[in-house]
């Protein structure tokens, strides 16, 4: 017997990227946008997607839902209301959801005929950060009950999201919740990510609800980026100006061919009354 | 707590690769983890012994690299260091940048294997 060194240089995690990137692949062939969903339980998670997933389908946009709890179909059937195909995915104990779970269950989902698929993760700020699902953005959810403080107690999944939300902003004042701070710290663990305050009650934060003249800041809009533009991107239009940073997605294994997040356009207008912009201008600004 | 799942995940990869080098018995694994990855090195040192019973892995030592964030600075043009993950600030100029370097690894580095000394007759 004689020992070595057999030098190797693999992803630990290399199963699941691999299904992921099929997952990429496949819904990027099929034209169908997808967002996951990650934060603590009791966020909100379910409560934005059933006012989004609501007021798509009332505009008779094709979307459907993948929601993962560790038990129970509850949000599958909060969900289903809504009108759009919803599946339950249930872990049974394990605490986030993986590609190989995305996969069993999308059988049956006509991916063709979909425009956006939302993935609700298991209610958790550690383990859904180290798992790839195929999505093309990754939002992660802050509540005002949880304080400013979330993103510097839990900066990896922070630092993993395309997006940052913070909901219940009906609650704010209440809980004297202070959305600068929290913007601050945000940006402290993960720069530039935009962040969208929301209220899935009062409908604040989804875009038609804005009164007219309020600031726009942040939200991502009509967005395609090419392989050479800067990984930090500024968009200024009649109806918003935005930042987007794209450099997690290109981390996460996208094919290199720039990305778009029109599907994510669409998810901010919900709400807009009358036609909205098709294309707007990008314009790639290095960062410095 | 998902480092048994991490941990299955480096069992079964780091088993592919010994048994397709013609490995009898595995020594040890080391195993590269970026501060950003999300993943402990106690639990996965917890996790290990579980998640390679009745391998070629088992009885096998787990030795962790950890590796802080490294970012970029444009101001600077250089490459720094963090001191851990709540701020990313270059500790030189202040800057906030978001331009990671380095972080997010969760790499099986190499084995330290034992194969016979020729084909077995």
């Amino acid at each position: 017997m004689s020992t070595r060194i057999l030098e190797l240089r693999q992803n630990v995690l290399n199963k699941n990227d691999q299904l992921a990137r099929e997952l990429r692949t496949r819904f990027q062939r099929a034209g169908v946008f997808v967002a996951n969903l990650v934060s603590s339980p009791g966020t909100g998670k379910t409560a934005m997607l059933e006012r989004t997933l609501a007021e798509l389908v009332r505009r008779g946009r094709p979307v459907a839902a993948l929601v993962g709890d560790l038990e129970t179909d509850n949000d599958a059937r909060r969900l289903a209301a809504s009108g759009a195909p919803v599946r339950q995915i249930n872990t049974h104990g394990r605490c986030h959801l993986e590609a190989e779970m995305i996969g069993a269950h999308l059988e049956g989902f006509d991916l063709e005929g979909l425009e956006m698929l939302f993935i609700e993760n298991v209610g958790n700020l550690v383990c859904p950060a180290s798992y790839d699902l195929g999505e093309e953005l990754r939002l992660v959810l802050l509540s005002v009950t949880e304080g400013e403080d979330k993103p510097l107690k839990y900066p990896n999944i922070f630092n993993s999201a395309d997006a940052a939300i913070v909901t219940k902003m009906d609650l704010a004042a209440a809980c004297e919740f202070d959305l600068e701070t929290a913007r601050t710290n945000i940006q402290a663990v993960r720069p530039g990510l935009p962040v969208i305050p929301l209220s899935a009650r009062t409908g604040e934060g989804f875009l038609g609800c804005c009164p007219p003249g309020a600031s726009r800041e942040f939200f991502p809009i009509d967005l395609e980026v090419g392989p050479s533009h800067a990984e930090q991107i500024r968009l200024d239009t009649p109806h918003c100006s935005a930042r987007f940073d794209r450099r997690n997605v290109i981390d996460r294994g996208s094919d290199g061919e720039g990305m778009s997040v029109q599907g994510w356009v669409e998810f901010v207008k919900v709400g807009i009354p009358g036609p909205v912009h098709d294309t707007v201008p990008v314009m790639g600004e290095t960062p410095g | 707590m998902h480092e048994l799942s991490i941990a299955l995940s480096l069992a079964e990869v780091a088993g592919e690769a010994a048994a397709k080098a013609g490995a009898r018995r595995v020594l040890a694994v080391r195993v590269r983890i970026g501060l950003l990855s999300g993943v402990a090195a106690d639990a996965l040192r917890f996790s290990y012994e579980l998640a390679t019973a009745g391998t070629l892995l088992e009885g096998s030592r787990l030795d962790i690299d950890e590796l802080p964030v490294v970012v970029f600075c444009p101001d600077c043009q250089a490459e720094r260091q963090l001191p851990g993950v709540q701020s990313f600030r270059c500790p030189v100029c202040g800057r906030l940048t978001g331009e990671l370097r380095q972080g997010k690894e969760l790499e099986l580095a190499s084995l330290e294997i034992e194969t016979p000394d020729e084909s077995a007759p």
